[in-house]
């Protein structure tokens, strides 16, 4: 009986903690769209964070989209020659970039690289008092650090995501014409018929949803940090573990809601 | 004047602060002495609002610190960190002048550059330094800096936290020096936590002895060396023996 309940009152912990959880960083987000909303705003933070977070990822997701369109059209081309569909990888390749793997793969380089990068930052300006200063020096630092890095990731990341499915699609076209035999012009042609406006217009909003969550839990976990290096580096891997799984999750969501039947 | 009345804080089971009353009047320094972890920064943070304490007030210039408008409240003090707290993004001028760059205090860049070089050169660095970023600096250029960025907007109050730790003797002078002048001339009331007797030597008016989360002993700083009380005498003598529990 004992062990039964030590059992539930073990479960009921964990429930009650997650749940606690979950409403800090509710709260938290709360507050930062309200910050975002309200002034006094600080245009050079947002400049600042616009270009570290868009700008300086183009690279990563770039060269992320170019590989997995090469790798799609490969795959798509393989199985297709199953039952004669060859003629589809110009489509799916487009369709599947679009629509999930520039949004997904986007979202999650920029999970690793942005997430990281802010908890860290965060983090070490917790411990050494920096954010105790801001305030000191009548200035929230929500609104000052966090607001800017959330707005910068909700508009830069759909940019990545755009920049993601073009090059993707490109990716795509190169494998398929210089080693599976397509014609270029017939190849664009058929990704210009098959794509819808919808197909991208999703993937944008996708974006829009990741790039809030990635700075949002690099926010949350930078300046929630424990003490020393060590709570620096288990906030910075708590961001991008909780980021990735964010995206992986709303990515889920957001298709149920966009393109169930 | 700074009135704390039966302030106390806990964190978790380890209650840091158990009934302080200290009073700091205007245009004095004081500096509160006690071991480590005895709870002096928390103190200065419970004041500055950064620590909400469990119980007790705390009024400045007669009014309750907690209502009222928080920008005008913040506005009247400054702090150097023990750290220095330099923001590593900015160079060395916006770090002084932060507050004059935003804020209810905005004035233009190019008058704000120059309150900065101003109070970088009463702290004793030239415009060479104005440039650099904080990690570029030396431990005690970076106090001088910090100690920059708490006078640049002139404030009514400034806290000192533990302002010569990790300085060499020399440089330790130095900042005592400047801490003393700097309070003298802005007329400044000041709060400084520190268990450097040096420090206190130098940069106090009257000194207050927080042990076991209570003020133990306070008064006048010509007090201090004729004072009866065993853990007074025990920490300025540096002693490991006495009242004061010591880990060995």
């Amino acid at each position: 009986m004992s062990v039964l309940t030590a059992s539930f009152g073990t479960l009921g912990r964990q429930v009650l903690g997650t749940l606690a959880a979950i409403g800090r960083v509710t709260g938290f987000a709360l507050r930062v769209l309200g910050h975002m909303l309200r002034p006094p705003y600080y245009p050079r933070e947002l400049l600042t964070q616009l270009l570290a977070i868009g700008w300086y990822s183009l690279p990563v997701v770039g060269l992320t989209a170019l590989f997995t369109g090469g790798a799609l059209a490969l795959q798509i081309y393989a199985g297709g020659a199953r039952f004669n569909a060859e003629a589809v990888v110009p489509s799916i390749v487009a369709i599947g970039m679009a629509r999930e793997l520039g949004p997904v793969l986007g979202g999650l380089m920029v999970a690793g690289r942005v997430a990281a990068a802010i908890a860290a930052e965060l983090g070490t300006m917790k411990v050494t008092e920096q954010i105790d200063a801001l305030t000191t020096l009548s200035t929230n630092p929500m609104k000052f650090l966090a607001a800017p890095r959330v707005l910068a990731a909700t508009l830069t990341v759909p940019l990545l995501v755009a920049v993601g499915d073009a090059i993707g699609i490109m990716g795509g076209w190169l494998v398929s014409t210089s080693r599976l035999g397509f014609n270029s012009a017939v190849y664009l042609q058929n990704t210009a018929d098959f794509l819808q406006v919808w197909d991208v217009g999703s993937g944008l909003v996708k974006g829009a949803v990741f790039g809030f969550l990635v700075a949002l839990m690099g926010c949350y976990h930078g300046m929630n940090s424990g003490r020393g290096a060590q709570g620096v580096g288990r906030a910075t891997t708590n961001a991008v573990v909780s980021a990735s799984v964010l995206i992986l999750a709303s990515n889920y969501l957001l298709t149920e809601a966009f393109f169930s039947a | 004047m700074i009135e704390l009345a039966g302030l106390h804080k806990s964190f978790g089971p380890k209650a840091v602060l158990r009934g302080v009353d200290l009073s700091v009047p205007k245009g004095t320094s004081t500096v509160i002495i006690g071991g480590s972890g005895t709870g002096k920064s928390v103190l200065l943070k419970c004041i500055l609002g950064l620590v909400e304490p469990d119980a007790g007030t705390i009024t400045v210039d007669g009014r309750p610190a907690r209502q009222g408008d928080r920008d005008a409240f913040l506005t009247k003090f400054g702090m150097l960190f023990q750290g220095g707290a330099l923001f590593d993004s900015m160079p060395v001028w916006q770090n002084v002048a932060f507050r004059l760059l935003r804020g209810t205090l905005k004035m233009p860049r190019a008058a704000a550059r120059e309150v900065a070089l101003d109070k970088l050169r009463r702290v004793g660095l030239g415009p060479e330094v104005a440039d650099l970023y904080p990690a570029e600096l030396s431990g005690g250029m970076q106090k001088r800096v910090s100690l920059a960025r708490a006078i640049a907007a002139e404030p009514q109050i400034i806290f000192f936290d533990e302002p010569t730790t990790g300085l060499d003797p020399i440089m330790s002078g130095v900042i005592n020096r400047l801490i003393r002048e700097i309070v003298t001339e802005m007329g400044a009331t000041a709060l400084t936590i520190t268990h450097d007797m040096s420090s206190v030597r130098a940069i106090a008016d009257r000194v207050a002895m927080l042990h076991a989360g209570k003020i133990r002993w306070e008064g006048p700083v010509g007090d201090m060396d004729g004072a009866t009380d065993p853990y007074l005498t025990q920490f300025i003598s540096g002693s490991a023996d006495g009242p004061i529990e010591t880990l060995r």
